[in-house]
């Protein structure tokens, strides 16, 4: 079963690393087809990477090496989440390495080097990004770590595989508690990914962006691995939803070989409906002002401690 | 009514209805400007004219000599004030206007640096000049610091810079600097052949290229003495009313994707663009350049296009009108609008805003209504006034003015007059003085014109009512957080090529 185990843990990060720009691509699609315009194609943010990569890279004259290195390293932090997340199955090797709560971690760190790569050339957009993106994650981490917390409670386990592994075989439905927690969860998700209501990613006005402005003065490979690495982002916070409350379909601990040969179409359903709801959920909602995302957040943090009182009283 | 021995003295200028001019001395020249400010006027433009300043192509041989003009608009009409500057070794000097009408500031900075002609208020910093970096005004204080945005943006926008000075995400103050678009229009104009002009004043600002035309011709035929037919004056009272609504419908998709709702955008480009290709259709043009030209029309409008024009602005205005149903109860959007960039009615009155802006505020000034010229005179034209002053008033008199224009369109376009498109025009004398005055979508749109000899322009000034806004979007974004600059913006719209000249 050893050898399985690392096959599956290896297809989790190459699966991650190729369908995030298409997970992407198809939320755009669903975003324009709802709006009623014509989509642009799925393999567009491949397009883009190719041609980010193939670009010589402009740096400022006073950019630093962290400014250099941030990319890498921000790029690093999301594979090796990818690679703790049960999104196909749960015997994963690298699992002993870091439980959910590092998981989280993992997530700050890779903001904290973004926000300073941010403020590293000195901009005004950069910094004005990197402020507002601190705000929305110090926010948003504890909503989180709430929101995860449940489901740990539920599980006795803060590793996430062990959460799957029993919410996975216990009833088909939510349990109230984690009902309240995927309410908190979905509103952490926005602002993490820089989504409409939080952000906007398609703007083009700098003076409202949050994750864009950090990434502004970025060229070629870096933004390419920028990009590439909030693409992964926004892939592993879904596959840590599907973890957390749709764990069904993933190839379990007794099921073997022919549990990844279902996890793996399940996951491709799972993400596109995942894609169509968030555009749905993009394209009803206007942004709203950065001094309301907050109370967006605080909502969240509410919902995810709910969720928790939910579970503690009904000890359900 | 103070206003009324200088209106009684005046005497009467060809082209705008009603426009007077009037020729005063170094010390009426600020009392007019007193009764206006005290009576309500408005500045609507001010330039300078000095003969023989370096131009290559010396027009006369008279000595060299300055004036400076001054419009105000009062609810008569307009009343133009020369003031003369004699010519002396010393540079020309006029008494400046900016304690009575903040706008004249940045209007007679350009002034000098067209012409050299300097008014006597203290803030002497260069407009379109650039040679030199700009003076921005700081603000002292514990955790200010400025972000500079521009001239170069992100997106595909005309170039503007702006500097803000913030605590956190709250704005302290903003100042704009202009004039990177600055292209030498006055100076163009000088020479050119007066009976072609309205090309090149279609080109003042091209998002309002009927209002400029239709001014600049307004102003030509008052000075020629030529009787447009009134199928040309509906027609042209019909291109007015398309721009107006193809700029609403472009500025509210816009205001919708600003506040992050692309739904918006994507329905009033599609409305927009259904717009465009009608006129395109009706036409033969998607934005209605060269086709005010003097004497009358450029093209005819047969019946059936006319028709057919008429079907299509009834469908547009029918799905703008259910549109702004979702915008009035879409919760995000109306949350982003309401209360953001307000400018009250005191201090848009104080500032002299025009316009639509102004309309926002709580300015009832359209002259559609107020002095119409023809077509309008018959039209009843209702003005779309809002108190609030914030974004949502504004888009709600961009709602309003689109739902007129509709009603507008229909009537001209369903009664258009039996006559010839155009008649010949006469170049007029050497000397002449006209003044066109259109009410375009921004607001008043004011063509100066002089004529020269052998039928050229001697002198022409364009002026768009954005000179008047811009320093008010500076008070309106007081207060406001720095990324709610972008929608308060778009929710002015002002011109970057019609104020850089």
């Amino acid at each position: 079963m050893r050898t399985l185990d690392w096959i599956t843990q290896v297809l989790e990060v190459v699966v991650a690393l190729a369908a995030a720009p298409a997970f992407l691509g198809w939320l755009n699609q669903c975003r324009a087809w709802l709006q009623n315009r014509s989509a642009p194609s799925l393999w567009l943010p491949y397009r883009n990477l190719h041609k980010l990569f193939h670009k010589d890279a402009v740096l400022a004259d006073n950019a630093s090496p962290l400014f250099r290195i941030a990319p890498y390293i921000v790029f690093g932090a999301m594979v090796l989440a990818a690679g703790i997340i049960p999104s196909m199955g749960t015997r994963l090797p690298l699992v002993v390495s870091a439980d959910a709560i590092a998981l989280v971690g993992l997530f700050a760190a890779a903001r904290v080097f973004m926000s300073l790569a941010a403020m590293d050339v000195g901009t005004a957009f950069g910094t004005l990004g990197a402020r507002r993106e601190m705000m929305v994650g110090f926010l948003a981490e504890p909503a989180l770590l709430m929101v995860i917390f449940v489901a740990s409670l539920i599980s006795s386990s803060t590793a996430l595989p062990a959460i799957t592994e029993n919410l996975a075989s216990g009833r088909i439905g939510l349990s109230p508690g984690l009902a309240f927690s995927a309410v908190a969860f979905i509103l952490v998700l926005l602002a993490e990914n820089a989504r409409i209501p939080v952000d906007n990613p398609a703007t083009h006005l700098e003076l409202t962006m949050i994750h864009e402005a950090m990434v502004l003065e970025y060229s070629a490979r870096h933004l390419a691995l920028m990009e590439w690495a909030a693409q992964l982002k926004l892939f592993n916070y879904v596959c840590i939803g599907f973890a957390l409350f749709l764990p069904w379909g993933v190839a379990r601990a007794h099921i073997g070989p022919v549990g990844l040969l279902v996890a793996v179409p399940a996951l491709a359903v799972k993400l596109a409906l995942a894609g169509a709801g968030l555009a749905l959920i993009e394209t009803v909602s206007a942004k709203m002002r950065v001094m309301r995302i907050p109370e967006f957040l605080a909502t969240a943090f509410l919902f995810a401690v709910l969720g928790l009182l939910v579970h503690v009283l009904l000890g359900a | 009514m103070p206003m009324r021995r200088w209106w009684d003295r005046a005497h009467p200028v060809v082209g705008a209805p009603g426009a007077r001019g009037l020729g005063v001395g170094r010390e009426e020249w600020v009392q007019v400007a007193r009764d206006a400010a005290a009576s309500g006027g408005a500045l609507l433009s001010l330039w300078t004219t000095q003969e023989g300043e370096g131009t290559r192509d010396r027009l006369t041989d008279s000595p060299a000599e300055a004036a400076v003009y001054c419009a105000y608009l009062t609810d008569r009409g307009v009343l133009i004030v020369e003031l003369a500057l004699p010519s002396a070794a010393e540079p020309a000097m006029y008494p400046g206007l900016e304690a009575l009408f903040p706008a004249a500031s940045r209007l007679q900075r350009a002034a000098f640096d067209l012409s050299g002609v300097r008014s006597s208020d203290p803030d002497a910093r260069p407009w379109l000049n650039h040679e030199r970096p700009y003076d921005f005004i700081r603000v002292d204080g514990e955790g200010v610091h400025e972000i500079a945005v521009g001239p170069v943006h992100a997106g595909t926008i005309e170039p503007g810079h702006f500097r803000f000075s913030v605590v956190g995400e709250k704005v302290l103050r903003l100042e704009a600097h202009l004039g990177y678009v600055h292209k030498g229009l006055e100076r163009r104009f000088c020479g050119l052949p007066i009976l072609e002009g309205h090309r090149l004043a279609a080109r003042v600002s091209g998002d309002s290229a009927v209002a400029f035309s239709w001014a600049y011709c307004q102003a030509l035929e008052g000075m020629s003495g030529c009787t447009v037919p009134q199928r040309a004056l509906w027609l042209r009272a019909a291109c007015l009313e398309l721009e107006r609504l193809a700029n609403h419908l472009g500025d509210l998709g816009a205001l919708g994707n600003d506040a992050g709702f692309a739904f918006g955008l994507a329905q009033f480009s599609r409305l927009k663009e259904d717009l465009l290709r009608a006129m395109s259709a009706a036409f033969g043009r998607r934005y209605l350049f060269d086709i005010v030209v003097p004497g009358g029309m450029a093209v005819d409008l047969p019946q059936e296009a006319a028709e057919a024009l008429a079907d299509t602005v009834r469908a547009v205005c029918a799905e703008a009108s259910e549109l702004r149903g979702i915008y009035d109860e879409h919760e995000g959007v109306r949350d982003r609008f309401t209360g953001a960039g307000c400018l009250d009615a005191s201090l848009a009155a104080r500032l002299g805003v025009l316009g639509l802006v102004g309309r926002a505020s709580g300015l009832g000034r359209d002259l559609r209504a107020d002095v119409p010229c023809p077509p309008y005179t018959g039209l009843q034209v209702a003005k779309a006034v809002q108190q609030g002053g914030d974004v949502a008033a504004r888009v709600a008199v961009r709602f309003d003015e689109a739902r007129e224009s509709g009603r507008l369109l229909l009537q001209l376009l369903s009664a258009l007059p039996q006559a010839e498109r155009a008649v010949a025009v006469e170049p007029p004398a050497d000397g002449a003085f006209g003044v066109g005055l259109i009410e375009g979508w921004r607001g008043p749109v004011l063509v100066a014109l002089q004529a020269g000899p052998q039928g050229s322009i001697r002198r022409c000034h364009p002026h768009d009512p954005s000179w008047q806004n811009w320093p008010a979007l500076e008070y309106a974004i007081m207060g406001n957080i720095v990324p709610d600059f972008p929608l308060i913006n778009k929710s002015f719209n002002l011109a970057y090529s019609g104020v850089d000249l």
